[in-house]
């Protein structure tokens, strides 16, 4: 059997009274795209903040290639290999693209000018953000000198994207990519996911549209009052299906 | 499902493209102005300059130039510090005061107890980076606006003042003569300049930089412009905004050693509305009160439109009510202007 890239085991959180996260599992595998789906307060965005660092549990392991990790701020899962890209995307909207695709991990000049003058390498950057971009299919938009802010939407959550795709070195964690976006630009950030995918690194995909789920994941994580309820195949389980499980309408087959 | 919904990247188009075609030409200045936010107040300085200099024969000769740029000496220097304050979306009420203080602290230990300039002046710019460490701290840890936290170190800071000081000017001839460099002045082409304002200007030029081409510039850029999202892209904005607050407090410092050299003594009753100017030179420089947009030269150019109106009012024989509220009606209209560009639409 191969070794989940990201494993997590009995994860619990609580919040005063509220127990977000009940012993909760999740395995991830090289190259699949996980979806998790689960109704609002079954714990999805606590799992997932526990597995991108945001918020520490309070018990469980989390794995990494086998290896167990604790995780006490983002930087550390990002150090890790896992990216994430928020529901709010996590981008400063009056920086430009390239800014944006290092902010956090900027790259300075050789030599003098970046040893004492801490000089930044704009044109550096620049020229690994086109790439990046272009890596993905997505710069026939515009300059990376642009302000994410006179982006639209879609063109944002790409940025987001694309920022997660070239530092993610193991995962990449998606929330609720296409919660905003219309059809078009849902579509364009599904071929994103796809690609993402496509270039060897496993998606963790958290979205509440079926459809959407359906089409692009190999495996849908169901999580159901703070736990993982069941992992289903789209391609042997029907839709209805899926959503009675996570509703508790209808046990997992076993 | 995949099939009817799928499009191409093609080059120029799909639903990720852009195009900036259909744009009116009150759009496209709209995105101008928000791609360069100081193109808006140096024409307004240019434009200035101009009309006072038709307006009066005197607006223009080196002697004028040389005083304009003694009075926006102080102010512009303070207003480094603000600027970086302003664009982590925060606000120093307490400047003035640390400025005071600071300036009193190294003329009246020099002047007590004979120590001489150097070690005064450093220990000047410790008080006042230590005064701006503090107003950091307080933002940082308890979590207060920075409105209430510098307006309550204004007020403490300002007490502090009186005490040391007791409430007494130090003359100008019983401090030693490095405190009052700042108002040596060199002839550059027949203008008497004053290292004070050179001092501001390479100020300026420093900051400018440090934002513009250091991570860390990019981080108060970030931090101003969304604290949580820059929290989650790995800055540690609790830092940044420690080392804004405790720059901000060493430009005051150095802002109190212009303000020596300018009035030639240290005043505790000095410089008590130079927290506002100081913030109207930021704010009528194009940066945003809401942060993470600006820029210092900016700053500079609103304090010289500042000294360039009440200036040149005067010398047109304007009533100093009647230059102050042109000051006011110039203060409205860059925050009606920052809105406006703010509203930009991709």
């Amino acid at each position: 059997m191969t070794t989940p890239v990201l494993r997590a085991r009995g994860l619990v959180k609580r919040y005063g009274r509220v127990t977000a996260l009940a012993g909760a599992d999740l395995e991830l595998l090289p190259g699949e795209i996980l979806a998790v789906i689960g109704d609002n307060g079954a714990g999805k965005s606590s799992l997932i903040k526990a597995l991108s660092g945001a918020v520490v549990p309070d018990e469980g392991e989390i794995l990494v290639d086998g290896r167990p990790v604790s995780f006490s701020s983002p930087l550390d899962a990002r150090e890790a290999g896992i990216e994430t890209v928020h529901q709010s995307l996590a981008v400063a909207p009056s920086l430009d693209i390239a800014a944006n695709l290092f902010l956090g991990r900027e790259r300075r000049r050789k030599g003098v000018l970046g040893s004492v003058f801490r000089m930044l390498d704009r044109n550096g950057m620049r020229e690994e953000a086109r790439r990046q971009l272009d890596a993905l299919g997505i710069m026939t938009i515009q300059n990376p000198g642009q302000a994410v802010e006179t982006l639209s939407g879609g063109q944002r959550q790409a940025v987001a994207v694309a920022r997660a795709a070239a530092f993610g070195s193991r995962v990449v964690i998606m929330d609720e990519p296409t919660a905003a976006l219309g059809v078009r630009e849902s579509r364009a950030v599904l071929d994103l996911v796809l690609q993402v995918r496509d270039r060897g690194l496993p998606v963790i995909l958290i979205s509440h549209n079926m459809p959407h789920v359906f089409e692009v994941a190999d495996r849908i994580h169901i999580q159901r009052l703070g736990r993982r309820k069941a992992v289903v195949d789209p391609k042997t389980i029907s839709m209805s299906d899926a959503v009675a499980i996570m509703t508790g309408a209808m046990e997992p087959p076993s | 499902m995949s099939t009817t919904l799928s499009t191409s990247h093609s080059p120029g188009g799909g639903p990720l493209g852009g195009d900036d075609a259909r744009r009116s030409p009150l759009t496209r200045l709209q995105h101008l102005l928000h791609a360069q936010a100081t193109i808006g107040p140096a024409v307004v300085l240019l434009v200035s300059v101009v009309v006072f200099a038709l307006l009066s024969e005197r607006f223009l000769t080196p002697g004028n130039i040389s005083l304009i740029l003694q009075q926006v000496a102080v102010v512009g220097t303070l207003a480094v510090g603000q600027t970086i304050v302003i664009l982590t979306a925060g606000i120093d009420l307490s400047c003035g005061a640390i400025m005071v203080l600071t300036s009193i602290v190294m003329a009246k230990v020099a002047a007590d107890t004979g120590l001489p300039g150097l070690p005064a002046l450093l220990l000047g710019f410790l008080v006042g980076t230590l005064c701006g460490l503090l107003n950091g701290l307080l933002v940082t840890r308890l979590k207060l606006p920075p409105f209430i936290v510098t307006l309550g170190t204004l007020n403490v800071f300002f007490a502090l003042n009186l005490w040391y000081s007791a409430s007494a000017t130090i003359r100008g001839t019983d401090m030693p003569s490095l405190l009052l460099w700042t108002g040596q002045t060199v002839n550059v082409g027949g203008t008497r300049i004053t290292y004070g304002s050179i001092m501001m200007v390479l100020l300026v030029a420093a900051m400018a930089f440090a934002l513009k081409n250091t991570a860390w510039g990019r981080h108060v850029y970030a931090t101003g412009d969304d604290a949580e999202a820059s929290r989650l892209s790995g800055i540690r904005t609790a830092r940044v905004l420690l080392s804004v607050y405790a720059t901000a407090g060493a430009v005051y410092a150095l802002a109190a050693w212009v303000l020596i050299g300018r009035i030639a003594s240290a005043s505790p009753q000095a410089g008590q509305l130079d927290n506002l100017d100081s913030i109207t030179a930021v704010v009528i420089g194009g940066t945003s009160l809401f942060g993470g947009r600006g820029a210092i030269v900016g700053s500079l150019i609103g304090a010289l439109i500042v000294g360039v109106f009440r200036n040149g009012l005067a010398l047109a024989g304007v009533d100093v009510l009647w230059q102050t509220l042109a000051v006011g009606v110039l203060i409205i209209v860059a925050v009606s202007l920052d809105q406006w560009i703010r509203k930009v639409k991709p």
